[in-house]
């Protein structure tokens, strides 16, 4: 039963950029609906770490379970285990030469193989639950940051993972546009899928997190549940850091 | 007998009444030159360019590591061997060369498309490298975490993007390409610097022939210039977008229903 929960599980994480440790030895395990977001101060490995787990990065050392089976030893072409695990990026990087609904096809018929027609009606589907099917004809240079964004959700959605990453998904948006993307974002949350987050938005972790992981330095320095973590920390550095957080806005 | 032309325009008309025939074939014969050269130009080109942009990663197995290394050395040697010498000497290093050390007796023209094309492709594989690392790494990321391979993202998200950059070099050498078989006259292709040659010597009227072939030149490159500025247009794209307000597809039961579903089979 436990077992059968656990979507995913990193165990002893580690990253290096040449000399510089990252990650030092990141463990923690994730079970199918959890919401967990990772929040921790700018250069603490957070972003590494979220890009660690569909293989972006490469680990230097440490192991990744998905669905209790080793990743890199399951797949051998990591593209069947990227199609599950699907990502959002801080910067959008919506395909530029592809219209809008292009660009949520594109990976179902590419990767996943599958005909245009249900590729284009899977596609529909996310981008009225995102509310940019008005926009399927326009291109990402048309659209508003929130709306790229908006979009870029439906692309990962559109595949179906059974895990969304997401990095920074509101920190290049102007604080207008943020709403309309929390607000997709929480209502992922409620249906049930299973996130991960990388965020500063602490309001959408206090409410919408399962699980908030604090990372400083390379390392996990509370994981705990959102009440925890935000009313009663146990770590200094957890209190300190948001201390400063709550002060700067 | 006509009388002869005296007046610089007479001239021009009477050579071109005369030699109309040898001037359009010449014309013909450059402009498929250029054409053919620039298209199989570029195909050398975007292989040159794809292969050297192949990710050498950690994970790369150390066989396919050198394998990549001596077939990118070549590639390299092609380009700077291309690029650092005078079209005119390679069209005779081909000809000549062919016939002399392999006995291959490959006719003028085909060693002028030849030429034309790997002279072409080694200034173009230069360009496709440019215009694939101009393409912003999201884009590739992107494309990687949707499950795309490194021929699948470049095909359908780097190819076209880095295409529309580069369309302006392309038209820039299709245009050199235009003027510079000209040199391939050394050969004795029948292009139309060298039929303007032959008609020229027939009366010594070197500026009235000369005069001609300048115009004939100028039309054929204006004429590719505007022609490659629409397709750049065209590539575009209209600037304005139509919302879609009325879908077929669209559920009639109003908002998308799908969470729900979700969580109902998880259960």
């Amino acid at each position: 039963m436990e077992q059968d929960k656990r979507i995913l599980q990193i165990t002893n994480l580690r990253k290096n950029f040449g000399d510089r440790e990252i990650l030092k030895g990141i463990d923690f395990s994730v079970d199918k609906g959890d919401v967990v977001c990772i929040i921790g101060p700018s250069g603490s490995g957070k972003s590494t770490l979220i890009r660690c787990i569909n293989f972006l990065e490469t680990p230097t050392s440490g192991d990744i379970y998905f669905k209790g089976e080793n990743v890199l030893a399951k797949y051998n072409d990591l593209s069947l285990y990227r199609t599950k695990v699907g990502m959002v990026f801080q910067q959008f990087n919506l395909f530029s030469n592809m219209s809008v609904l292009e660009n949520c096809m594109v990976g179902q018929t590419r990767v996943l193989r599958k005909d245009k027609e249900s590729a284009r009606q899977t596609a529909m589907k996310y981008l009225y639950y995102v509310g940019m099917a008005d926009y399927i004809n326009a291109k990402p240079h048309q659209l508003s940051g929130g709306q790229k964004q908006r979009v870029a959700i439906a692309r990962a959605m559109a595949l179906e993972p059974e895990v969304l990453l997401l990095d920074e998904p509101t920190s290049a948006l102007d604080s207008e546009m943020v709403g309309e993307v929390l607000s997709v974002m929480r209502e992922l949350a409620e249906a049930g899928l299973t996130m991960i987050v990388v965020t500063h938005e602490m309001a959408f972790a206090r409410e919408a997190a399962s699980k908030v992981i604090f990372i400083d330095q390379g390392v996990i320095a509370e994981e705990a549940t959102p009440e925890v973590i935000f009313k009663n920390p146990a770590n200094p550095r957890t209190r300190e850091f948001l201390s400063r957080f709550n002060q700067n806005n | 007998m006509t009388t002869m032309p005296t007046t610089f325009f007479e001239w021009v008309f009477f050579l071109l009444q005369q030699y109309g025939g040898i001037f359009v074939k010449g014309a013909v014969v450059t402009l498929l030159l250029a054409l053919v050269g620039t298209f199989i130009g570029c195909l050398i080109g975007f292989v040159v360019g794809l292969i050297q942009t192949i990710p050498v990663g950690p994970n790369t197995g150390a066989g396919k590591r050198v394998f990549y290394k001596i077939v990118r050395w070549l590639l390299d040697a092609y380009v700077e061997l291309f690029r650092g010498t005078p079209m005119i000497v390679q069209a005779m290093v081909v000809y000549y060369g062919s016939m002399s050390v392999f006995d291959i007796d490959m006719s003028a023209m085909f060693a002028g498309f030849l030429v034309v094309s790997i002279n072409t492709g080694a200034y173009m594989a230069e360009t496709v490298r440019g215009g694939i690392n101009s393409i912003d790494p999201g884009q590739t990321e992107a494309a990687t975490a949707i499950g795309m391979n490194h021929y699948k993202t470049m095909r359908c998200v780097i190819l076209p993007q880095a295409l529309r950059n580069i369309m302006p070099q392309i038209g820039n050498n299709l245009i050199i390409n235009i003027k510079d078989t000209s040199v391939l006259n050394v050969i004795s292709v029948t292009e139309l610097y060298f039929s303007s040659k032959s008609a020229a010597g027939v009366y010594y009227k070197y500026f009235e022939v000369f005069f001609i072939t300048c115009v004939i030149y100028f039309v054929m490159t204006f004429t590719v210039s505007r022609i490659l500025r629409w397709i750049e247009g065209r590539m575009e794209g209209p600037r304005d977008y139509q919302l879609v307000t009325y879908d077929p597809m669209h559920d009639p039961c109003g908002h998308f229903p799908l969470p729900t579903i979700k969580k109902e089979q998880e259960k």
